[in-house]
């Protein structure tokens, strides 16, 4: 209760203080905006980078949504912190050019979202992942092949949570999804990743694959 | 008391790993994990995973970014000031 009384009053403090300098912005002292874009640009190109995967093209979304945010910034409420809503735009624009990219519909993204009951790979021990063996390359390339191989949705949400570290309520703005939302697909893609780690890992180290149920 | 099923255990985990949940859910929860070892193991696991997928991703960002981005924003200043 006390953490919560706490947390809430730094979140006022942080509010007000982004008040005051989007204020100034709007009266016209511009430079100051890069003081609202700095503690963030890295949140906002990780967030283009979870949904788009290329350097490129995150970069390029993260330029055109701190843009828009700016030409935009009459009509931010100021209700939320401005990271949320910067995240919201810059998740839109992500979303809108990987629509264009790949020529497919939202609708279809999101008619591949299962998110029914997931049972997890049984271990008797974590010590029996082989992860002391592996080289620290073969790690990051076994990490790497476990991200990729999750279906989207859940990817995006493991990355803007579990390495952007973004808030669940920041990631549900960014995905434009619901805090539910974003908490289901997250117990799923994290005991997926688990998963997906787990099995390959294995399967190099002892050349065999874990028998199905 | 009240326990909980392994696979009510295994639907909190990640409000678990996320510290999102009521303190007695998480007295039940850790309840449950002190008798099961398969659920403390995938606990475990899970956790492990994410702490070297997330270790792996200390990333930087793109050499320049900052500089490229304060340079596009210069120009939009100059056009807001005209």
């Amino acid at each position: 209760m006390q953490n919560t009384l706490v947390r809430e009053s730094e979140n006022d403090r942080i509010l007000e203080g982004e008040r005051e300098l989007i204020a100034e912005i709007l009266a016209g002292n511009h430079e100051r905006y890069y003081e609202l874009i700095a503690p963030i640009e890295r949140r906002v190109y990780y967030t283009a980078y979870a949904i788009l995967r290329t350097e490129a093209d995150a970069e390029e979304v993260s330029q055109e949504a701190i843009l828009k945010a700016f030409r935009g910034l009459r009509t931010f409420r100021g209700e939320a912190k401005f990271s949320s809503w910067l995240l919201s735009i810059v998740g839109n624009e992500a979303r809108m050019r990987l629509r264009r990219r790949r020529e497919v519909s939202l609708e279809l993204l999101k008619s591949s979202d299962n998110e029914g009951e997931y049972t997890p790979i049984e271990l008797a021990e974590w010590r029996e992942i082989p992860v002391e063996a592996l080289a620290q390359k073969e790690l990051a390339a076994r990490l790497e092949e476990a991200l990729a191989a999750l279906p989207e949705i859940y990817r995006e949400v493991l990355i803007l949570r579990d390495i952007d570290e973004l808030s669940i309520a920041e990631t549900s703005a960014a995905l434009e999804i619901t805090v539910p939302a974003v908490k289901t697909r997250l117990l799923r893609a994290r005991l997926m990743v688990r998963d997906y780690f787990v099995s390959r890992s294995w399967a190099r180290h002892t050349g065999l694959r874990k028998a199905q149920p | 008391m009240i326990t909980l099923s392994c696979e009510e255990v295994r639907r909190e985990i990640s409000n678990y790993l996320d510290d999102d949940m009521s303190p007695r859910m998480r007295r039940l929860l850790e309840v449950h994990l002190e008798q099961c070892r398969k659920c403390a193991v995938l606990l475990d696991s899970t956790h492990n995973v994410l702490v070297l997928l997330a270790d792996e991703h200390r990333f930087e960002l793109p050499a320049g970014f900052s500089l490229r981005m304060r340079h596009m924003l210069a120009k939009e200043f100059e056009k807001a000031k005209s």
